[in-house]
């Protein structure tokens, strides 16, 4: 049991750690990978790719998700993203922590629809979110430092990256259900999505109560920073841009 | 009957619309890359057929396809795909309204009727959906009639389907392949004995018999793999063949659905930790010009850290009672 032998395949663990930290693209390195652990469980070339192959097309209900993007893509041609842009815009005048709230109960029931590229840190946080928040978090009657603006920016992201994460777990057409079906599929085990999905509901739920509470504790430490004699701020335009990235 | 193996050959189709539309412009990587996806997606079942009846040569040779793919992969380079109009887009967007979120809602809810109801349909006592992968074979329909709708509401040329399909594809790139190359190296892994070398090395280092120290190894082996390799998705096949299979469901006898939910999310709080997963954590601090790398984990990791905790407790209390 403990001969090198039996670790030899772990060599392929280690190509895809190497291959990730050096940012080389992904799918090379996943297949190399898949080689060196072949090679090292001592298969010969032909049954490696047997089994590349195999494991491949068994996996190929991963590709579903390709057939929603003609119907996004004509709904986007006419301004889908212009429409969730100027109806999200609508939601001024809040408060930030109810600002983010709202932002990251909409971003969770959107991933759980499966628009989850609805919005996101490129067509939705850099451009609307962050200033919006921004301005929230001005109306406690000082402008922010670049310390606090660069916070609320960051929180901005964060709030994006966990609205999506623990959304996209609950609907069933999207990746990280399929591959759990698939996965037991391999091993023996048939069940359906919608089970998988519904296990991700109280993670969800969960999810957006720790993250709204943090919120309103970081709304709260954006107000109760205000200086009572405010000193002269930089302009938004100045904000974040000390930084060397 | 509607079978799941029709929605891989409307999945073939677009891609191969999508390799000719390439074609045409001479992106030939980006060409021969969809037209040898979509080859693999058509010919799957043949090559399952043909290895159930130890016929080799099939599974070989879409080995082969796999390999080409990784190699094309690298050559595609987000070219700049021309998109309609800003003001355009505008213009219909203040027109229709609300309206266009009708055919998107319609993608979820169409598939959602057919999990729930499309098992009672029966047409001249035969079914309408076949029971194998029902959910993902209504998606397939839903992307359907989404689109009819898509294209009735914005009243565009059906041809605009494959048009702004390949756009969002072509956008996407190789990065629609990682998922399924990442399970395919899951299966690799499973067969080639790395799962039962990274079970072997947790059953070396904790009590298997204890129900408790099985779901915290494998939990906090999902985070510690998902921190490295910076995806839950290549976690979760090698933490699930070497922990949550052999431990966790066939000594514990723990539920695999709620298993494999959890163990996936808890995969996700590991996302939340690392600047492995560029594509989150990293890119919106250049996006934000922010001045940290670490910036936006630093604000995150706390509600990491705590669902975290909230995951593993649902885990240990859930998997054994239903």
């Amino acid at each position: 049991m403990t001969t090198l032998l039996h670790w030899l395949p772990l060599l392929g663990v280690l190509v895809v750690v190497a291959g990730f930290a050096l940012r080389f693209n992904p799918v090379p390195v996943v297949v190399v990978a898949g080689i060196v652990s072949g090679l090292a469980a001592g298969k010969s070339i032909g049954e490696i790719l047997a089994l590349i192959g195999n494991s491949f097309v068994s996996e190929r209900a991963l590709l579903l998700f390709v057939l929603t993007l003609p119907a996004i893509g004509v709904l986007e041609r006419a301004g889908l993203r212009e429409h969730v842009t100027n109806w999200i815009a609508r939601l001024r005048g809040l408060t930030l922590s109810r600002l983010l709230m709202v932002y990251l109960a909409i971003r969770q029931i959107l991933a759980m629809l499966g628009l989850y590229d609805v919005a996101g840190h490129a067509q939705t946080v850099r451009p609307l979110l962050a200033p919006m928040a921004e301005g929230a978090a001005e109306k406690r009657g000082s402008p922010l430092n670049t310390q606090e603006r660069n916070d609320v920016r960051a929180f901005c992201a964060a709030t994006d990256n966990i609205g999506r994460f623990f959304g996209e777990d609950v609907f069933i057409a999207l990746g990280a259900v399929l591959l759990i079906q698939g996965f037991y599929s391999q091993h023996g085990i048939e069940l359906e999505p919608l089970q998988i999905a519904l296990w991700a509901l109280p993670t969800a739920i969960a999810a957006f109560m720790i993250h709204a509470i943090r919120t309103v504790l970081f709304a709260r430490r954006i107000a109760g920073n205000a200086p009572s004699s405010a000193t002269p701020a930089l302009r938004p335009d100045d904000g974040g841009k000390s930084g060397s990235c | 009957m509607l079978k799941i193996e029709q929605a891989y050959w409307l999945i073939a189709l677009f891609l191969a619309g999508t390799a000719w539309l390439n074609l045409r412009e001479r992106r030939w990587s980006h060409a021969g890359f969809w037209l040898v996806l979509a080859a693999l997606t058509a010919g799957g079942k043949y090559v399952l057929d043909a290895t159930a009846a130890h016929h080799h040569l099939p599974a070989q040779l879409a080995g082969v396809g796999v390999i080409a793919l990784a190699v094309l992969s690298p050559r595609m380079q987000r070219g700049h795909l021309v998109e309609r109009d800003v003001s355009a887009r505008e213009a219909d967007a203040k027109r229709l309204g609300h309206r266009l979120f009708g055919p998107a809602v319609l993608i979820p809810l169409v598939t959602l009727v057919v999990a729930l109801f499309g098992g009672y349909l029966v047409i001249g006592g035969v079914r309408v959906f076949d029971p194998v992968r029902m959910t993902l074979t209504g998606l397939a329909l839903a992307c359907v009639i989404a689109l009819i709708a898509a294209l009735w509401v914005t009243r565009a040329k059906p041809a605009a389907g494959l048009a702004e399909g390949r756009r969002l594809l072509d956008t996407l790139g190789w990065a629609a392949l990682l998922p399924l190359t990442l399970a395919a190296l899951g299966g690799v892994f499973a067969a080639t004995g790395v799962g039962a070398a990274v079970s072997d090395l947790v059953r070396m280092m904790i009590p298997v018999n204890s129900a408790l120290a099985c779901v915290i190894a494998y939990g906090l082996g999902m985070v510690l793999f998902t921190v490295i390799m910076g995806n839950a998705f290549a976690a979760f096949p090698v933490l699930t063949a070497g922990v949550g299979l052999p431990l966790l469901i066939h000594l514990h006898g723990a539920n695999p659905a709620i298993l494999g939910s959890l163990g996936m999310l808890i995969g996700y709080c590991g996302t939340l930790f690392t600047p492995m997963a560029a594509n989150f954590n990293i890119v919106p601090v250049a996006l934000l010009e922010l001045p940290n790398q670490n910036d936006v984990i630093r604000a995150q990791w706390k509600t990491g850290a705590m669902l975290l905790v909230v995951n593993l407790a649902l885990m240990y209390f859930l998997i054994f009672r239903f």
